[in-house]
């Protein structure tokens, strides 16, 4: 690890301001600077926060000073997918139909930051409204993966898991629908967590898909992820889908697995995820299966097990969250807040919300408000969403059936290393490959975690490992483990970016 | 064959209140035929008697006590507004009743 | 121009089948999904936050009363309440709906499967309940630059989102045949009905004035024997006397097109107030398709049987079981009775008995005076400004001679004057019988003595002549005397 504050993991961070080391003044400081420095590169911010987040770094200070209890996490910066609402400070979802909106009110996840004493640097890019794999779709910005400025950074969340991956920021929040926190966390080297569903609350989270949307960490390790899952997460009785539990214990579990143990645990490989066109490319699997080997080596058992219903789980999902996200995405009609477009003092309001959409909205987010109406509409509901429903299921009845047999599930995070720019932007089909392994969980509502666990072709590749539902623990411990015999973080291995 | 037509998509966007141009059309009929006819595998899937599942945890009766709770200030939840007047949104003319 | 039947002509040539869709809303502290107040008559846009807003990334929670007030109205309409019950989204564009869907309930209402009994013209008829589930209101949108504040001619519109997402209750009927010349009636006593039953429940004000209670009438008609026709819906009706006039306009409408060989088209149609008629809603390019899915942001409901049987033991005596028991307690003939239900008049006489008045001095009040006043001035018989209590009052000081007729008449004008309650009225305004006996045989002195002739005639036995004297001295008295009284001393001075 590094001298400089932005080397350093988060709970590092956190330590050395409780112990009076270093003040989160200067901590966030550094990592201001350092966004000064490279995000004219990487692109991963649309909105940076320099005042609000020196004026809670003064706040945590003074607390310090005067012997004031303090969480965890107290004074070690955020950043913020711009999905998430914070209030007084823009909120887009990437997109231009939301240029310029200052949200009235914080989400949850944001109130609970904020709660934590978290200064926040900013908000990240992401593909528009959270549809997309490479953060290509973002209507302002295309954000770099900070190995290859020439690659993407992965999608939706690009921009949380590259400002973590360039140091910009030492810890992020991010969203999962199908892979959104997974497999940025995959390709730029960054560990991300996609919680069960329900165990944190989506209030103020801008809906794609309402029954997938999951927000979680994105850090460098698993142990700064755990810390803030456990900041983040809890019931809200302000979203019903929330489940009234004890968050599962992740900071304990990265803890237990950074001591490399994993003796009488049962990891199971889903042998669908190998066959035929599922296969992730060679350099992928090699470094995938170095990752297995190292778990075998802390005594984890290798179990194979079969989810054949998981090689629908791709059509599955692009029936269920377009559906879901055309109707959640009704409400951007220029009426209330946001852009209108094409109010010339004659048009109609029909015209004018259609003009407004069509302004407003970028390419992927149409094809999917089109697929979900499609989806949805009389003739065809039974047929497509009400099947995709059942066929969600069957998945889930795959994903208890290997729970008998082993403890946790591992596999590659996403198929395929960062591509280049424009390499898949014509194809949505060859887009939509990239969350294939992601998917299932997403519609089983489990956890899963991205860790880095390699190279290929120079690029980072993650190891996933999915648990079952409220088993988020497991999770964390394998991820921890397989940290634990890797001499240095593959995070803290990326090329040093030029600044411009 | 095609399974979605250029028309179809033109009605499907109208459903969803989206303007779409000649080329989108064009471009979106194609791209969506790749995507239905993936969709279409799930046809082959035997789902008879399987219940559908909505959400991970199944949760019941989440009800909400009936105490008000505050409101926002009118001026912010105007001031997100395009276009008002009077503390009302202001819209252009209306023309159908609904949908 | 639109070709109307008779409606004599219209009945005797087909059969009405009727359908009724209305829309509750409840009088719950807070809206359906979210804590915002439901007050009625807020400034615009004071009562919304971000959920009924639809800001983005806001969620709903279900407000527990107002599934608990819709299980009772379910359970008051004889329906059998869902084990298993969900919400669904409505997928619809318009600017006075925030989220562009409305969050209702499709497959899986909250009760199904009632009946309300309604009796017109001495027929008992049982119209079926098909569903009630529970949904969510709009808000209001004010049309400006028309001639009207219609939406027809205005230049732009203006949105309040006060009302929207405030409970609101479906209740849809089978379709009803079988009511013939009586169908407008049919449509109104059962909307009169539920509301009663509703407003029994205290789960809403039930106002159609204030919207709170809107019917959407839907009516087709067939040649007997055949099978049933297309229907039209018309949206918005918003009196009771509208319901049946619609009917009867439909009737007559639809019956005039079927002579002439012409389909009816399925269409909503609105009505109008002031002419009594209906008109088509704007043509639709295409079918409507509301793309109904499950809303993935709410749980499922499942209503356990210990609740429903809680809430069922917490219901009111039945409106139409209470009606029958006062009519018996008060002694009311079936024709009596019915002018009490007619005048809206059951609930202000009950509460004027109970405040201590007799049955009979109670119905005379608001089916006599009363009564006149409401229709003179255009009111609801509820909303004039005078209480059960203060009735009660009034009759205690007719029944004590402090009050004639004549003066509790005029006590009545100053107690809707707002001049106070009847004995500060007659205080005020001096209205009191006069009962000194002193006074009221000198005012007959000064009579007699103005009229001999008529108190010739009076002491030669006709006594009949004594009303001319007695008006004389209520003249002098200014109506305050109590005419028995006068009359007494009249006879007796001159025999």
């Amino acid at each position: 690890m590094g001298e400089r504050t932005i080397d350093q993991t988060a709970a590092h961070i956190a330590e050395a301001i409780r112990e009076g080391r270093t003040s989160a003044y200067s901590v966030t400081e550094a990592f201001l600077d350092r966004i000064d420095a490279v995000d004219g590169t990487v692109k991963a911010f649309l909105h940076v926060d320099r005042e609000g987040a020196l004026a809670t770094a003064a706040e945590v200070d003074a607390a310090i000073a005067a012997g004031e209890e303090l969480g965890p996490l107290a004074g070690v910066p955020i950043a913020i997918k711009d999905v998430v609402v914070t209030k007084d400070m823009p909120t887009t979802a990437a997109s231009k139909i939301l240029e310029g909106w200052i949200p009235p009110y914080d989400a949850t996840i944001t109130e609970r930051v904020k709660a934590a004493k978290m200064p926040i640097l900013g908000k990240t890019n992401l593909d528009e409204f959270a549809m997309g794999s490479s953060t290509e779709y973002s209507a302002y910005r295309q954000t770099a993966n900070p190995w290859d400025t020439g690659r993407i950074p992965g999608g939706s969340g690009g921009g949380s898991a590259a400002a973590v991956a360039a140091k910009m920021a030492p810890l992020a929040i991010g969203t999962d629908t199908g892979g959104s926190i997974r497999q940025p966390g995959a390709v730029t080297g960054t560990f991300g967590a996609k919680p069960t569903y329900g165990s944190n609350s989506r209030y103020g989270l801008i809906a794609f898909s309402s029954s997938l949307d999951t927000p979680g960490p994105v850090a460098r390790n698993a142990l700064d992820a755990a810390l803030l899952h456990e900041v983040i997460s809890g019931h809200d009785p302000r979203d019903s889908t929330t489940i009234d539990a004890p968050v599962p214990p992740v900071v304990e579990a990265a803890r237990s697995g950074a001591s490399g143990d994993l003796s009488g645990v049962k990891l199971g490989v889903v042998k669908e995820f190998a066959e035929g066109s599922a296969a992730a490319e060679p350099g992928v699997v090699e470094a995938y299966q170095a990752g297995v080997d190292q778990l075998v080596k802390l005594g984890a058992q290798i179990v194979e097990v079969s989810c054949p219903s998981f090689t629908y789980a791709l059509p599955t999902y692009y029936l269920i969250a377009p559906s879901e996200a055309s109707s959640n995405l009704a409400r951007y009609d220029g009426v209330r807040y946001g852009l209108r477009a094409g109010d010339d003092g004659k048009r109609s309001l029909e015209e004018v919300m259609s003009l407004t959409r069509e302004a407003g909205f970028g390419p992927e987010v149409k094809r999917r408000i089109i697929l979900g109406t499609y989806a949805l509409s009389a003739g065809y509901v039974d047929q497509f969403y009400g099947q995709a429903q059942k066929v969600r299921t069957l998945i889930k009845r795959d994903f208890e059936a290997a729970f008998g047999e082993c403890d946790a599930l591992i596999s590659p995070t996403t198929p395929f290393i960062a591509f280049k720019f424009g390499e898949r932007t014509g194809d949505p089909y060859q887009m939509y490959l990239a969350d294939l392994y992601t998917i299932p969980t997403n519609l089983y509502g489990g956890p899963g975690v991205s860790v880095p666990v390699g190279l290929s072709e120079g690029m980072p590749v993650g190891l996933q490992v999915m648990g079952p539902v409220m088993g988020d623990d497991i999770t964390y411990r394998v991820a921890a483990a397989l940290e634990s015999t890797q001499e240095t973080l593959l995070a803290d291995t990326a090329p040093e970016i030029e600044g411009k | 064959m095609s399974t979605i037509s250029r028309e179809e998509v033109a009605h499907l966007a109208r459903l969803a209140r989206l303007e779409v141009t000649d080329d989108e059309l064009d471009a979106f009929a194609g791209q969506l035929d790749v995507i239905l006819e993936s969709m279409k595998t799930l046809g082959e899937v035997d789902t008879e008697g399987v219940q559908p599942t909505s959400h991970a945890v199944p949760l019941v009766n989440v009800l909400r006590e009936d105490q008000p709770q505050p409101s926002l200030p009118r001026d912010a939840v105007l001031a997100g507004g395009p276009d008002t007047a009077e503390g009302r949104f202001r819209v252009p003319r209306i023309l159908d009743e609904e949908a | 121009m639109t070709k109307l039947n008779t409606y004599e002509a219209a009945v005797a040539a087909y059969e009405p089948v009727l359908g009724l869709e209305t829309h509750i809303e409840l009088d719950t502290n807070t809206k359906m999904f979210c804590g915002c107040s439901t007050t009625f008559g807020a400034e615009p846009n004071t009562q919304v936050c971000p959920v009924c807003l639809a800001l983005p990334g806001a969620l709903p929670v279900a407000n527990k009363a107002a599934v608990e007030a819709t299980i009772k109205i379910g359970l008051a309409l004889n329906c059998r309440i869902a084990e298993w019950t969900r919400f669904a989204r409505k997928n619809y564009f318009y600017p006075d709906m925030p989220k562009n869907f409305q969050t209702s309930q499709y497959e899986e209402p909250l009760c199904e499967d009632g009946y309300v009994e309604v009796t017109v013209d001495g027929e008992s008829y049982r119209v079926e309940i098909e569903r009630v589930h529970l949904e969510e209101d709009t808000g209001k949108t004010l049309h400006v630059g028309g001639a009207t504040g219609r939406i027809h001619g205005a230049t732009e519109s203006l949105v309040d989102y006060n009302r929207a997402g405030i409970p609101l209750v479906e209740i849809v009927t089978r379709p009803v045949p079988g009511t013939g010349a009586l169908a407008p009636e049919v449509a109104r006593a059962y909307t009169a009905e539920l509301r009663d039953i509703v407003r029994s429940l205290g789960v809403s004000d039930v106002r159609m004035e204030q919207g709170s209670l809107r019917c959407d009438v839907n009516l087709s008609l067939n040649k007997s024997g055949d099978e049933w026709g297309t229907r039209t819906e018309t949206k918005n009706v918003n009196s009771l006397r509208s319901v049946e006039r619609a009917v009867r306009y439909e009737i007559r409408r639809q019956s005039a097109l079927l002579d002439a060989g012409d389909k009816i088209h399925q269409e909503t149609r609105h009505f109008h107030e002031a002419t009594g008629e209906t008109s088509p809603g704007r043509s639709k390019e295409e079918a409507t398709d509301y793309r109904y899915f499950p809303e993935p942001d709410l749980a499922v409901m499942e209503p356990g049987r210990e609740w429903v049987e809680e809430l069922r033991a917490s219901l009111p005596e039945p409106p139409r079981q209470r009606r029958e028991r006062l009519q018996a307690e008060w002694g009311l003939g079936d024709k009596e009775m019915q002018s009490v239900v007619n005048a809206d008049a059951v609930d202000l006489i009950a509460a004027t008995i109970a405040a201590g008045a007799s049955a009979s001095g109670a119905v005379k009040w608001w089916l006599g005076e009363l009564s006149r006043r409401a229709n003179e001035s255009g009111a609801e018989l509820g909303s004039l400004a005078i209480t059960p209590a203060q009735v009660a009052e009034l009759q205690g000081m007719v029944d004590d001679g402090r009050l004639n007729d004549k003066l509790a008449r005029q006590v009545i004008d100053g107690v809707l004057a707002g001049e106070g309650g009847p004995a500060a009225v007659a205080a005020a305004r001096g209205l009191e019988v006069v009962s000194d006996t002193g006074a009221l045989e000198a005012a007959v002195d000064e009579a007699i003595a103005a009229n001999p002739d008529v108190a010739e005639k009076i002491r030669g036995g006709k006594h009949a002549a004594a009303g001319a004297l007695i008006g004389a001295v209520m003249k002098a008295t200014k109506g305050q005397a109590d005419a028995g009284t006068v009359r007494q001393i009249i006879l007796d001075k001159l025999s």
